[in-house]
């Protein structure tokens, strides 16, 4: 009873937020100088009097702002974002067809971040004055201090140029045959680099977070009295030290979710990777109203249930938290 | 009927005349694959509704046109098989292909044509094109005659490219509005490709019609045009060999450095019809610039060859007028304004307008269309920089995007500006809305947004619309491009350095006037 309370009042707090997030969003942009029906009739070569007249009346856009804002929010809730003033098709396709390929980069980039920034965390808090650490806390800093657009450009360059080993941009290569399981191949292949690159920031951070974490842990009590015992340093490691040193990466990754995203924009947008941010990229440029909230709608509600997702997994992780319920 | 020339026999022409056969030496084959480049994303796939590269490059390879062009600027018969003008000028009579057949194996008949005249008419932004046409009659299903209210030789090139494509009527005419229908997005043409997959933003696939009306043709199994975020990845793109087409490639530095590679050729041919001119425009309604000195004063000001040479690496050529170069309505008559500073000073302290404070004579603004850095933004600094020695004190007016520019310089709240506009092959199309005195519309962008008026200019151009005699129609545009320029509403600078890079694999390219916004039914992959 206590849990479905919970979640129901979860449930309804994210229901809020996204209503919130639909009439901010909406007011954001058009409080925007400048008018789609420029954009379109830009797009066409020029346009009459009576053409960008049209245009506004088509889209709604010759009713105030308060109208407008009803009317969608109203679709919305119905489930149906709109029709995008840029393209000749309906928001929901746009988004849907382009959020794979958002969910596979940023999960992508948000494991490899976890899995190799954790383990060179490991690694640097093993020897805490030793080389590898010292590399750990180089990479760390370049990777942080970074800007992840000029990570991006530099690796192009470098598989470009220099080792042409990697597509540089697209999500796969359209002029290829063959069946589904070369497709996803050469997907994979396509998404090393923006996968990397959107990684290796947040690679970064876990694995100063992994070290920081683990040389507190290793000098706690419980991890002496384990070495006293005679466990093996693998174990100890490996079961007793990290299973704690976890938690932080663990809250940080998902709080970090709105992030990856945000930064999914960017390295879509130097790889050319087909997913929300490259739309979203393009929508802003053509004030494309209905597909920017679009994107921000369906972004925002990944955000959430990621946000839910971390505390599953803390609940998981963390007995403490699976005994209060 | 008075025949203009020519009438012709479609077939033996075609066979004859190929519309890219420039430089062909090998024997085409059949088979492969075209991949074109682009930064250019199509909002859709009908260019009946729609203007612009992105929807014209997939939609002449989808939609035939009655007409088709050659590079010399010679109509050439493609859906139409011949055609034939009335003695008065007042009607086109077009005889269709009888084997012509849309992709869904329904034939063409005049009645197509007529609904793709009407549906042009009124939906496509270049209201110029078709607005003289009263109606199309319809005498049998090959015959479609075009009735106008007065002589509109405009009519040919608006009849080819993209512009007039013959859209099934059996499709688009359920009542739907063309311009948001569902077809647009997977649409049904006769052209030598179907459409198989579009990915907004992404790419675009067309396969090979089998029962195209041109035997033998086209040579390509599949066209694929892909979207790129930016010119320097279509570069890289052509580098790698993942593209092997890149039309409408601009940036200075790219064409110089893909001239660089020996398995690619880099040509400006092409872009004679789109006809791509930048311009600096003058809101003639300033207190200052309404003076007509001032604004030659300011294009004695400007250095043009500084601009190619320099700004833009020798690759783009010079613009002194309405008319690129390169188009038979060109006139090479008018005033160049060849850089001279003294002069410039002199016509401004004639003007009344002498130095004053901080050795400056008065203020204006440059606005500039934000993302094309180095036709407009680079440009307009150059300007600032040369006309401070003019006693002119400018600032650069920056707009965060391409809505904020075009509110002010459509809504006339502007003093100089940047700008493109094409030519559009036709003056009709393309030229005459930037002078004429009743296309001042303010909130209209690439309207007379200069405010400029001149009666004579009007006539002149009026005049030409209607002039079914070539030679004439020549004469009268010339004549009128030298009261434009002697007038300066606007300081031509330069036509687009467009360009298109092509892997040497590949024959017959498309060179014609409308080079990739043509079929592309002769390209072959050696």
């Amino acid at each position: 009873m206590r849990m479905t309370f919970m979640v129901a009042r979860r449930l309804l707090h994210a229901f809020l937020l996204i209503l919130a997030v639909l009439v901010l969003n909406f007011l954001l942009i058009h409080l925007a100088p400048g008018d789609p029906a420029d954009v379109i009739a830009g797009e066409m070569g020029g346009a009459t009097e009576e053409m960008l007249a049209d245009i506004r009346k088509n889209y709604g856009l010759d009713k105030p702002v308060y109208v407008q804002l009803g009317l969608y929010l109203g679709r919305a809730l119905q489930g149906d974002l709109g029709q995008s003033f840029f393209y000749n098709a309906p928001v929901l396709d746009l988004v849907a067809g382009r959020a794979g390929a958002t969910i596979l980069l940023v999960t992508t980039a948000l494991l490899f971040a976890i899995l190799v920034g954790t383990l060179l965390g490991v690694l640097a808090s093993h020897k805490p004055k030793g080389i590898v650490s010292g590399l750990v806390t180089l990479i760390s800093v370049i990777g942080y201090s970074a800007p992840i657009f000029w990570t991006g450009m530099m690796l192009v360059i470098l598989f470009a140029w220099v080792y042409p080993i990697f597509p540089i941009a697209n999500m796969y290569d359209i002029t290829k045959g063959g069946g589904i399981f070369s497709r996803m191949i050469d997907i994979l292949y396509h998404l090393v680099l923006p996968a990397v690159t959107l990684g290796i920031v947040y690679l970064a951070q876990y694995a100063r977070l992994t070290r920081a974490s683990m040389l507190e842990i290793l000098g706690s009590d419980y991890i002496r009295t384990a070495r006293a015992k005679g466990v093996a340093e693998i174990k100890v490691y490996g079961h007793h030290a990290l299973r704690n040193a976890i938690l932080p990466v663990v809250t940080i990754a998902g709080l970090q979710f709105g992030s990856i995203i945000s930064g999914a924009v960017l390295v879509e947008t130097v790889f050319s990777w087909p997913g929300l941010g490259t739309l979203a990229f393009d929508a802003i440029l053509a004030r494309d109203y209905p597909t920017i909230l679009g994107i921000l709608f369906f972004s925002s509600v990944l955000v959430i249930v990621a946000n839910l997702i971390t505390d599953f997994i803390y609940r998981l992780v963390d007995p403490r938290i699976r005994k209060e319920g | 009927m008075r025949k203009l020339g020519f009438m012709v026999a479609a077939t033996a022409m075609l066979m004859t005349v190929g519309t890219a056969a420039i430089g062909q030496a090998d024997e085409p084959k059949n088979g492969g694959t075209l991949v074109i480049g682009t930064t250019q994303k199509a909002r859709h796939l009908n260019p009946a509704v729609q203007s612009g590269i992105a929807t014209a490059m997939p939609g002449t390879q989808i939609f035939a046109t009655p007409l088709r062009f050659n590079d010399k600027w010679e109509a050439q018969p493609y859906l139409a098989e011949s055609w034939s003008v009335s003695d008065d000028g007042k009607s086109i009579t077009l005889k269709l292909r009888e084997n012509a057949k849309f992709h869904d194996g329904k034939p063409i008949t005049s009645e197509d044509v007529a609904f793709s005249l009407q549906t042009v008419k009124e939906n496509h932004p270049f209201k110029s094109m078709f607005a003289p046409v009263t109606g199309v009659d319809t005498p049998d299903p090959l015959t479609a005659v075009i009735n106008f209210d007065k002589p509109h030789p405009a009519a040919f090139l608006a009849m080819s490219s993209a512009l007039l494509p013959i859209i099934p009527k059996h499709v688009y005419g359920d009542g739907q509005d063309p311009k948001s229908h569902p077809a647009n997005n997977a649409p049904v043409g006769s052209g030598p490709f179907k459409f198989v997959e579009f990915k907004p933003g992404e790419y675009i696939i067309l396969e090979k019609n089998p029962d195209y009306f041109i035997e033998g043709r086209p040579y390509l199994d599949r066209i694929i045009i892909k979207n790129y975020k930016d010119p320097t990845s279509v570069a890289l793109a052509m580098d790698t060999e993942e593209i092997n087409m890149y039309p409408f490639l601009a940036p200075t530095k790219d064409i110089a450095r893909l001239k660089k590679n020996d398995k690619l050729v880099v040509t400006d041919r092409g872009y004679e019809a789109v006809g791509p001119i930048n311009w600096l425009a003058f809101n003639t309604q300033n207190e200052y610039l309404k003076d007509k000195k001032v604004r030659q004063a300011i294009a004695y000001a400007m250095d043009r060859d500084f601009v190619i040479n320099a700004l833009l690496a020798g690759q783009s050529k010079a613009a002194t007028g309405p008319i690129v170069p390169g188009s038979p309505f060109y006139a090479d008559n008018a005033e160049k304004y060849d850089v001279d500073l003294d002069k410039a000073n002199a016509m401004l302290d004639e003007a009344g307008f002498a130095r004053g404070d901080g050795d400056m004579r008065f203020k204006l603004t440059i606005d500039y269309i934000p993302g094309s850095a180095e036709l407009q933004k680079g440009v307009a600094e150059y300007l600032k920089s040369q006309l401070k020695k003019v006693g002119i004190d400018v600032e650069l007016r920056a707009s965060p995007d391409f809505p904020t520019w075009a509110k002010r310089v459509g809504g006339h709240d502007f003093d100089m500006s940047m700008d493109i506009v094409f030519n559009w092959g036709d003056p009709v199309i393309g030229v005459h809305r930037t002078y004429l005195c009743d296309n001042i519309k303010k909130g209209v962008i690439w309207s007379n947004t200069q405010s400029y008026c001149n009666e004579e200019v009007d006539k002149l151009l009026n005049e030409a619309g209607s002039e079914l005699n070539q030679e004439k129609r020549i004469a009268l545009y010339k004549e009128a491009q030298e009261i434009i320029v002697d007038d300066a509403p606007l300081v031509y600078i330069n036509v687009l350095p467009y360009h298109t890079a092509y892997n040497k694999q590949i024959g017959n390219p498309p060179l014609t006037i409308w080079g990739a916004m043509s079929p592309l039914d002769e390209v072959y992959i050696k």
